[in-house]
């Protein structure tokens, strides 16, 4: 698993994840489009190397369906987090 | 000069033509054999008159891997203009449609994506009236 701190450290990635966290199985096309109505303008290429960074994290899936690629949300990855540090009582 | 043709590769030139009519709801406008292949196009019925799609062949090996690429990423080959993208997403599902995106909302604009089952994606859309 790729670093999920590093992949959390860009306002660009952590936009993805909210994205995918509004509605779960995007296409590229839309998480660029959603991202541009956020007012980013990353490439689509660049918005492709995000979602490897956060891919290798373990926080993206990318499902191969027929032709079509969706990305979903994978937020286990965030348990780690606060288990190593408790945040509850 | 003006914008009367707009074409889109097929991989299938008659379920082009079914799905194009039947599912969509545009008609037929010319057909034209031409060896092989026709010059195959529809229009809108709400426009008759206006810009004719042309329901191209895929033969050029260049077109497998662009409209491969497209698809592989989500991007859609054109965009139509429709009332009401919930509404028409609904119709177009209940006749088997697949959708690749479901309609969204980006200020003002509607879209949807969906498989037009010829090897493209296409985009419904739709603008609230000024």
């Amino acid at each position: 698993m790729g670093d999920v701190f590093k992949a959390l450290a860009d306002p660009t990635r952590r936009a993805l994840l909210d994205e995918l966290q509004e509605r779960d199985d995007q296409t590229l096309f839309e998480l660029c489009t959603r991202l541009l109505h956020r007012g980013f303008s990353s490439s689509r290429q660049a918005v492709s190397q995000h979602l490897d960074v956060l891919e290798q994290a373990g926080l993206v899936r990318r499902r191969r369906e027929g032709r079509y690629t969706f990305h979903s949300l994978d937020t286990s990855p965030l348990k780690a987090i606060t288990d190593r540090w408790r945040t509850g009582p | 000069m003006r914008i009367n043709l707009a074409s889109i590769h097929v991989d299938d030139q008659d379920q082009a033509l079914r799905f194009y009519t039947d599912v969509l709801g545009f008609v037929k406008k010319t057909e034209v054999p031409l060896g092989e292949h026709r010059w195959l196009t529809v229009v809108s019925p709400e426009d008759p008159d206006g810009v004719e799609l042309v329901l191209e062949p895929s033969d050029h090996p260049a077109v497998a891997p662009y409209k491969q690429a497209l698809v592989a990423d989500g991007i859609p080959i054109t965009s139509f203009a429709v009332a009401d993208v919930h509404a028409e997403t609904e119709r177009l599902k209940a006749l088997g449609v697949r959708f690749t995106q479901e309609p969204l909302a980006m200020g003002p604009v509607t879209t949807a994506v969906l498989d037009d089952t010829c090897g493209n994606l296409v985009q419904i859309a739709s603008v609230p009236a000024v």
